[in-house]
């Protein structure tokens, strides 16, 4: 559906976009995830035809998309990262302001903002001024803005950034019954678990550069064989048999977690007998072993070496 | 043209004008009562007295004529006089409780009547001003010229101090007349003008027909104002309000032009543009939204103007609708070209009022452009806001029709499309 092939965008000597590519496929969701600044939003700043890039281009349904391209725009909805809301007016009113600017009809309008307060469960909070609503509540309306016109392709911009987690959870929903109707969904963020939850396929950008781009469990194949497990143990041991765990071979790590260890092993299976006999002549109950498993934060770290949230942005990407 | 999006912004715009308190009360309330104040400043209705020119009257001479001098200026309608002594009129005037301060001096009385006749050794008369009120000092001069004739002339020529200074005087022509041939005949008339007086018998200055002694004025003069009609007298609201009009309206589009300035920086400004909306598109449902609530400021601010304050629009509606119309258009215009010509949204709100207010200055919004400096009256035509003021003025308290109002609508129209123009062709829409 939609095809980006070696963008490049640079603000002064500043290349934010380094020769992106890759692909979207109608009915799929794609996450482009990255720290602040990595060149997420003038990413989909350009995919949505706000912004011209340097080089490369973008080509909807094998057609090129050029900047101002009505029929993409007709196609494509955008849910910016700030909230594109008139706060003094109501929902509906809102609503019916950005119908107007793709012409729909009075009786179109009608039935597409009512199908779209339902969706993000906000129909009876219609009539009431944005600025009395929740951090949460804005942005559901915000995605709801971009949904009247029942475009193929959605791309959303952190559309749960700043919000409590309850009101994470329902924007969550609301997108998944998005991709149930066979939306086409481009979705930046970095929160890695929602991405690994909603997304069919991953993008990694860090420093304007795609990194990765596979399924999630393609990207967790990239992990080397690390395993990390959770012993929970009664009662708590001492420091000298931490320290005999620590020097068994195979074991990279023992830390002392609340109710337990957990061990990180290059090999655990090979490992965990004698962890269990240093456990057991030092008197204490091993009650549980769970096997630990990486993240796409593991995934990230491993492929950029450095964490998701902890880059320093440059404020205009 | 995208006549469905181009309805929904402006219809946008309107609600969002509507819902904000501050913008109606700024655009409509604050001009209304500045209007007023203007207004009454300037002279109200036309209907209520004017004040009168404090002024005070030393009399160091305590003679008839002194006298008779102070009683005159008592009695006239453009002065308010106190009599005091020197020391204290300088302190009022100093403390600008009294404009002028006129000294008679001492002998003034006599002197005076002699320097009538011989045009030496004339008295003088000390003016002491606030420099702050001059204009008031002629006003004063005039008046003291007028009473200071009457009663100097008819002292001379009834009085006995008058009459022994005319005898002496005709006894000083008498002596000169071998010499020179006029002296005689000057003298002959001079004694034919006591005689008359001396027969008349009243001490009221006027004989038997009514006939005043003395010079007094040779004419009364009558003013009529030259208003929209017969007994239409000037409203100075009508003025006041034009002005006041004219700078809230720019001051307005100004506000517009910056809205749009921080709208760049907002989301909605990305959802404005992801949507399939041509440039042209959005400029025009802004202008048309920034004329819509100029023309809905404009209209209510003249619908109080004349309910309460008694401006008629004498002349043709037909006129002020369409200057209304092109003047709401000027400061939409003027608004987009702020909005695409300036970077960040405070140094334009700054700069665009600095000039906004000049602009209304120079337009003779605040005080009428006839009371500038010709030069400065010659360089305002080259100010939109003149046009629009005058233009005004025109169709309202002067009455006059169509054909006045033709100039200051061609002049708002042209300029308000050279500002769209250059606000089409440099604003950004594109990134």
């Amino acid at each position: 559906m939609l095809s980006l092939v070696n963008l490049i965008k640079r603000f002064g000597d500043r290349t934010a976009v380094n020769e992106v590519s890759f692909e979207v496929a109608t009915g799929q969701t794609l996450g482009l995830l990255g720290p602040n600044g990595a060149g997420k939003t003038t990413t989909l700043s350009i995919m949505s035809g706000l912004a011209k890039q340097d080089s490369g281009t973008v080509t909807f349904d094998g057609r090129v998309v050029l900047p101002g391209d009505g029929f993409f725009k007709l196609h494509v909805g955008l849910v910016p990262q700030d909230l594109a809301l008139y706060e003094e007016l109501t929902a509906w009113q809102n609503l019916e302001l950005f119908a107007g600017l793709y012409g729909l009809s009075t009786p179109k309008f009608r039935e597409r903002a009512d199908d779209a307060l339902s969706l993000v469960e906000l129909s009876d909070r219609r009539s009431h001024k944005v600025n009395t609503f929740s951090g949460g509540m804005k942005r559901r309306l915000n995605i709801a803005a971009a949904l009247l016109h029942d475009p193929q392709l959605l791309l959303l911009d952190e559309p749960t950034v700043g919000v409590d987690p309850q009101s994470r959870n329902a924007i969550f929903e609301n997108l998944l019954e998005l991709k149930r109707r066979g939306k086409t969904l481009v979705y930046t963020t970095h929160y890695m678990e929602e991405a690994e939850k909603l997304c069919d396929r991953i993008v990694i950008i860090d420093h304007g550069k795609v990194i990765a781009n596979d399924t999630v469990h393609g990207l967790y194949r990239r992990l080397p064989p690390s395993q990390t497990a959770f012993l929970q143990i009664d009662p708590p041991i001492s420091n000298d048999v931490i320290a005999r765990l620590s020097g068994l071979p195979m074991v990279d790590s023992v830390i002392l977690v609340p109710q337990g260890l957990q061990i990180e092993s290059a090999d655990f299976a090979a490992s965990l007998g004698p962890i269990l006999s240093v456990l057991n002549g030092a008197g204490t109950r091993v009650a549980a072993v769970q096997a630990g498993g990486a993240n796409l934060e593991d995934v990230f770290i491993y492929l950029t070496g450095h964490a998701l949230r902890d880059e320093k942005a440059p404020a205009s990407a | 043209m995208n006549t469905t999006a181009i309805w929904a912004i402006v219809r946008n715009d309107l609600r969002i004008f509507r819902t904000d308190r501050r913008a109606v009360v700024v655009g409509i309330l604050v001009p209304i009562l500045i209007s007023a104040f203007f207004g009454y400043v300037f002279g109200g209705t036309g209907s209520a007295e004017t004040g009168k020119i404090p002024i005070i009257v030393v009399d160091e001479d305590q003679s008839p004529v002194s006298q008779a001098i102070a009683d005159d200026l008592k009695k006239d309608s453009m002065v308010s006089v106190q009599l005091l002594d020197r020391e204290q009129a300088q302190k009022q005037v100093k403390a600008g409780k009294a404009q002028v301060a006129a000294i008679l001096p001492k002998n003034f009385g006599d002197d005076s009547v002699r320097a009538l006749f011989t045009g030496r050794d004339k008295p003088k008369v000390e003016m002491l001003i606030d420099p702050s009120q001059a204009m008031s000092s002629q006003v004063v001069q005039g008046l003291l010229v007028q009473y200071g004739m009457q009663e100097i002339t008819k002292t001379a020529f009834s009085g006995t101090t008058g009459t022994d200074r005319l005898a002496d005087y005709v006894k000083q022509l008498e002596a000169d007349s071998a010499r020179q041939p006029q002296a005689q005949d000057l003298s002959n008339l001079l004694t034919a003008l006591r005689q008359v007086n001396s027969r008349r018998s009243d001490s009221t200055g006027a004989d038997a027909t009514g006939i005043q002694r003395g010079l007094t004025m040779p004419y009364d003069v009558t003013s009529s104002t030259v208003t929209s009609g017969n007994d239409v007298p000037y409203n100075a609201y009508a003025h006041a309000f034009a002005g006041m009009t004219v700078q809230f309206l720019l001051l307005a589009g100004v506000d517009a032009g910056v809205v749009l300035l921080l709208l760049r920086d907002r989301g909605i400004w990305q959802r404005f543009r992801s949507a399939p909306l041509a440039k042209s598109d959005f400029l025009v449902a802004k202008t048309l939204s920034t004329m819509l609530i100029g023309l809905f400021q404009t209209f209510v601010i003249y619908a109080a103007a004349i309910a309460i304050f008694g401006v008629r629009i004498n002349g043709s509606a037909a006129a002020f609708i369409a200057l209304a119309v092109v003047f709401c258009f000027l400061n939409a215009s003027f608004g987009l070209m702020l909005a695409a010509v300036g970077r960040s949204a405070g140094a334009t709100r700054g700069i665009a009022v600095m000039v906004t207010l000049l602009m209304v200055m120079l337009g003779g919004a605040w005080v009428p452009s006839f009371v500038f400096p010709k030069w400065l009256q010659q360089a305002s035509l080259f100010v939109p806001t003149r046009w629009a003021v005058d233009g005004l003025d025109a169709v309202t308290w002067r009455g006059l029709g169509f054909d006045a109002a033709l100039w200051p609508i061609a002049v708002l129209a042209g300029t308000a499309t050279v500002c769209l123009a250059i606000a089409i062709s440099r604003f950004k829409w594109e990134e």
